[in-house]
């Protein structure tokens, strides 16, 4: 039986650590079979396609806007990075080695993982009301104030107590929503589009973007923002206890004081 | 502390064997379709397979977007160049008279064509754009015949599943399925945004395929081999970027 050990609790869960956690506190459901595999699975695909998606870029770390861009056009920016193709212009007087082969194949592989373990997500989602219990908020959660209260507490390094570990505040509510519905399929998108076959029957899909360019650039702000997402959420679940909450993921329950 | 029931014990199982089985279907019917690309083995085999059929079965008679003239792109860039081989500088010197381009394999008459030949039958022209897999990618005007035009003069096996094509270049060689083969955008280019194609855009001859990534469209083609088994082409990979990691089909 796992003991809490020197996991960072709530005050009031803090106890002698020999004793169980059954006789401190009451493990109650926290997350479902499918959030945690799901989540798992995703958590290991998006380490893939972040790795993998850097190394491509690395081969051209310029952006574009519109259809068409090569190293004898205008870029929209450059990032001041290394290059792994020696005809970029990167100001560095090395060139870094391509792995842009086996790159390729594991970002297109951890995509297809991804967005299969995604739509598993999403359709159970839908069918167990996740989405609608656990994720949309209510209106109170949606006035200004409590959104800017829910903000200020993190960053001030406030941990959550035990009730508001329990659930989510409007502010993660509508982060989650945004990941869920509008970056992830912005990102699924925009790479789609970079498929010159998939383009080829649904041309849409590009000129929508405002060009194949754009759909590139479009992906790596996609990128960016989920990069900073992760980086947020690992805070966050680092402020309310780094092993209560990934245990939680894990198992499916979390301590909790009310029992 | 973690309690398997029986029930629960008998329905995992049951699920297991049926997704098991399913698989192994879903694997017999993707052979018999051509829906398994030659490169499926390895860690990468199940990402390969997926695009390449899921691809196949959506994109098989699709075009390429194609634009208008006035979005060529102003300066294609031409990738960097292998240094050329002596022969080649000796055609070039030659002005590519003495180039040949020759069909062989599963074929019924094996031939072989000088440039004029080519550009005796008739010519194509496709405003498409080419994509490099490093990111860049410029819109020309592709000009040339069509591969499926040679393929119908030689008459191709009905059995045959490839064509596998070859480079001047050291060391290259690459290899396409028969949807891609017979697809009216497959040409044989030998001009760009009206003149002869430069060198260093792969002149005198080309393979462009609008619908794959530029590593794809291999330059300065002298043979291609119609066949049904890619076996026995180097590594077996299907071409030769495979054997350095790149995927054999590049449509995405």
């Amino acid at each position: 039986m796992a003991t809490f050990g020197s996991a960072p609790l709530p005050p009031e869960a803090a106890h002698p650590s020999h004793l169980s956690t059954a006789s401190i506190a009451k493990l109650v459901p926290r997350h479902s079979a499918v959030v945690r595999v799901t989540h798992w699975i995703t958590a290991l695909c998006f380490f893939a396609l972040l790795v993998t998606g850097t190394e491509i870029l690395l081969s051209h770390p310029r952006f574009y806007w519109g259809e068409t861009g090569t190293v004898l056009t205008t870029p929209l920016f450059q990032l001041p990075i290394p290059s792994s193709r020696r005809l970029v212009p990167t100001g560095y007087n090395y060139v870094l080695p391509d792995q842009n082969g086996w790159s390729r194949a594991l970002h297109f592989q951890a995509a297809w993982i991804a967005v299969l373990t995604g739509l598993l997500y999403a359709i159970s989602g839908l069918l167990t009301k996740h989405f609608r219990k656990d994720l949309v908020p209510s209106k109170a959660d949606l006035s200004w104030r409590v959104l800017w209260n829910s903000f200020l507490k993190p960053v001030r390094f406030r941990r959550p107590n035990a009730a508001e570990a329990s659930s989510y505040n409007g502010l993660q509510r509508l982060t989650y929503l945004l990941v869920i519905f509008v970056l992830f399929p912005l990102v699924i998108w925009s790479g789609l589009a970079m498929s010159l076959a998939f383009a080829s029957v649904f041309p849409w899909s590009v000129s929508l973007l405002g060009g194949r360019q754009s759909a590139r650039t479009i992906h790596f702000f996609v990128s960016v923002a989920l990069g900073l997402f992760l980086l947020v959420h690992v805070f966050m679940v680092s402020l309310a206890g780094f092993s209560t909450r990934t245990r939680a993921m894990i198992t499916g329950r979390a301590a909790t004081h009310k029992g | 502390m973690i309690d398997i029931s029986r029930r629960k014990l008998i329905v995992s199982g049951l699920a297991a064997t049926a997704g098991a089985s399913g698989l192994s279907v879903a694997a017999r019917l993707a052979r018999k379709y051509g829906l398994v690309p030659p490169d499926h083995g390895g860690i990468y085999g199940l990402g390969e397979t997926l695009t390449y059929a899921s691809q196949r079965l959506l994109m098989r008679h699709s075009l390429a977007r194609e634009f208008p003239r006035s979005r060529i792109s102003p300066r294609p860039f031409p990738n960097e160049l292998a240094p050329l081989t002596e022969d080649f500088k000796r055609l070039q010197a030659g002005g590519f008279a003495d180039w040949r381009l020759s069909i062989d394999g599963m074929v019924y008459q094996p031939a072989s064509f000088s440039i004029a030949d080519l550009k005796s039958y008739p010519s194509r022209s496709q405003i498409t754009e080419i994509a490099c897999e490093e990111g860049w990618s410029y819109i020309a005007e592709w000009i040339g015949v069509p591969l499926s035009h040679v393929l119908q003069l030689v008459g191709v096996h009905p059995e045959a599943r490839y064509v596998v094509y070859v480079s001047m270049e050291p060391d290259t060689w690459d290899s396409i399925d028969m949807a891609d083969a017979l697809h009216p955008q497959t040409f044989l280019c030998y001009g760009m945004n009206g003149s002869e194609l430069p060198v260093a855009h792969g002149g005198p001859i080309r393979m462009r395929l609008p619908r794959q990534i530029g590593y794809k469209n291999k330059k300065f083609i002298t043979h291609l081999t119609v066949t049904n088994n890619l076996n026995r082409f180097g590594k077996g990979l299907g071409c030769v970027d495979a054997e350095y990691g790149y995927a054999w089909y590049a449509g995405i």
